[in-house]
């Protein structure tokens, strides 16, 4: 792998560019593999980058049944935070939250994290003690918060109006750390480190079926044939359920629609990200200008990438509350991701009922902020049985009553 | 946008009108059942690709529930029925299998 940096621009500049080579290699399906990942997205390819770098195994496939990081990974909203509230989830978050400010150098790949703060509004008294409590959880799991007033709310945000008509802005919980990401950047920078490792990125195959001998995996069906793998780790997002059937079990999941949707570019009027739960709304400023705006799920399953119309006037509409001058933008596009809604709102790493298959699923509306914390542990539990950063979201504790729940206190999980 | 027709008062209106309830037919346990049926009855979920049996609710009509056979791959709605049932009427399964051969019943 060459790798990239001023010195390669200034000599790629002398030469008309012609010397860039392929970030990674198209590889072809081999018969076995030591660990199969499917799913080429975020989770699926940090998952392979750690158990490389640090279980060295690296006779590694990654199975996509599209094209890398098309799922969810290449249609969220970025938005980077670890202000959860129970202890495992401030866990995990933390460390993606922890790796992601140095994953540009880990990886030798811009992925240009920007830490530039995230806010989110308390617009009920019932926020107000929630956040505030939050903020609490938080110093004692060591994660850096803080509840702010309305003032520091204007201050960070001078587009905001604080007095909307329904919900006022009586303060906020604001995580200085937090921030954005370029999304398609964490996969490509992935991909390529997986490659340069020696591990085949296949894409444009899709496992069709899972294959298992006397209660343990042998490999899987393919559209480009059968392949072999010692252990299988399925991390699909919202085909979660379909993965599952196929090698015959359940989950305690559904596959919902997620949009988002970006402005016409303006110049830069907002330095940070903020989220709005009670009116559904969030909102942040891409490098290039654009407004980019996400909302709630629908209400229904889903597999077909869109969803409902009235759900982008909702969130919207909320938005022109809190940020007047959004009335006056321009929407340029619209998309829809299927997410993987558990329960408990909280995802799940674990193994399964299948001996040496492990799921990696359940994050929902949430999962990019987790990509490399998620990656670490994952690879840990597939390495070595158990992992300090999973053992908490295994599938059992639907059975046990032992739930993360989040879904009180995130109310939308971004 | 979905268009559904409430069985229970026959209105047919874009979705906007109706509340989705989630997958129909779950068999309820409660005190004294296994674990493991508890948690299949509050956790477990079909959430197929594909024919969808799912309860809606009329919540800013007459406000009845009803039952909904619809397509997760296409968002194609087969039809409604009540929500008295315990399984899809006969009739609405054989609409289905028109419409997609091969499909067999869920159970
Ligand atoms: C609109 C929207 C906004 C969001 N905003 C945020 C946000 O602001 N912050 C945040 O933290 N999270 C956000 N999320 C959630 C986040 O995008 C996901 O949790 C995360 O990207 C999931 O990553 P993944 O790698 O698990 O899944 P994906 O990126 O979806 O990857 C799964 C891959 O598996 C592949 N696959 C599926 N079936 C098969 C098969 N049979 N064979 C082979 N491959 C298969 C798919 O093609 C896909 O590429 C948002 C999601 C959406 C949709
Ligand atoms: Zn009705």
């Amino acid at each position: 792998m060459k790798k990239y940096s001023v010195f390669a621009v200034a000599r790629e500049a002398m030469r008309h560019h012609t010397g860039w080579n392929r970030a990674w290699r198209d590889a072809q399906p081999k018969k076995r593999y030591d660990v199969i990942i499917v799913g080429a997205g975020g989770h699926g390819l940090a998952t392979a980058y750690y158990l490389g770098k640090n279980f060295g195994i690296t006779n590694v496939a990654i199975i996509e049944k599209g094209w890398l990081g098309g799922g969810n990974t290449g249609r969220n909203t970025t938005i980077i935070r670890s202000n959860y509230l129970q202890d495992p989830s401030a866990a995990i978050y933390e460390k993606a939250r922890s790796l992601y400010e140095t994953m540009s150098q880990d990886l030798n790949y811009n992925v240009m994290f920007s830490p530039r703060g995230v806010i989110m509004l308390a617009q009920t008294e019932h926020e107000v003690r929630g956040y505030k409590r939050t903020a609490h959880a938080n110093a004692l799991q060591g994660v850096t918060t803080e509840f702010i007033g309305p003032e520091r709310v204007k201050q960070l945000v001078p587009i905001i109006n604080l007095d909307g008509p329904r919900y006022p802005v009586l303060g906020g919980l604001w995580q200085a750390r937090g921030g954005t990401a370029r999304h398609d950047a964490v996969a490509w920078g992935y991909a390529r480190a997986c490659s340069d490792m020696g591990m085949d990125v296949i894409q444009k195959c899709e496992v069709t079926g899972v294959r298992s001998e006397g209660g343990k995996v042998t490999g899987v069906s393919t559209n480009r044939g059968d392949i072999d793998c010692d252990k299988l780790g399925i991390v699909v997002a919202g085909h979660s359920g379909h993965l599952a059937d196929m090698a015959g079990f359940r989950l305690p999941i559904e596959s919902v629609a997620l949009q988002a949707l970006v402005s016409e570019p303006i110049k830069p009027c907002m330095d940070v990200v903020v989220m709005a739960n009670t009116v559904h709304g969030y909102m942040s400023q891409s490098d290039k200008g654009e407004m980019v705006i996400g909302g709630g799920t629908d209400g229904y399953n889903n597999y077909t990438q869109r969803g409902s119309f009235h759900h982008i006037e909702e969130t919207v509409r909320a938005l022109v509350e809190t940020f007047p001058m959004v009335s006056r933008l321009k929407m340029l596009r619209q998309w829809g991701g299927i997410v993987d809604v558990t329960g408990d709102r909280s995802p799940i790493l674990s193994k399964t009922p299948v001996e040496n298959v492990f799921i990696n699923c359940g994050w929902g509306t949430g999962g990019f902020k987790a990509i490399p914390g998620s990656g670490w542990g994952f690879a840990e539990l597939m390495a070595k049985g158990q992992s300090p950063l999973t053992d908490a979201f295994g599938l059992n504790r639907f059975q046990e009553g032992r739930f993360i729940d989040e879904s009180v206190a995130a109310g939308v999980a971004h | 946008m979905l268009v559904l027709t409430c069985h229970a008062c026959g209105v047919t209106a874009e979705e906007t009108e109706f509340h989705a309830g989630g997958e129909a037919h779950l068999k309820r346990f409660g005190p004294g059942s296994s674990d493991e049926d508890f948690e299949e009855y509050l956790f477990m979920r079909a959430n197929p690709k594909g024919v969808h049996f799912e309860r809606w609710r009329h919540a800013n009509g007459c406000g009845k529930w009803f039952h909904v056979a619809r397509d997760t791959m296409t968002l194609e709605v087969f039809g409604s029925y009540s929500a008295q049932a315990f399984a899809p009427p006969e009739e609405l399964l054989s609409r289905i299998e028109d419409r997609r051969p091969g499909w067999r019943g869920q159970d």
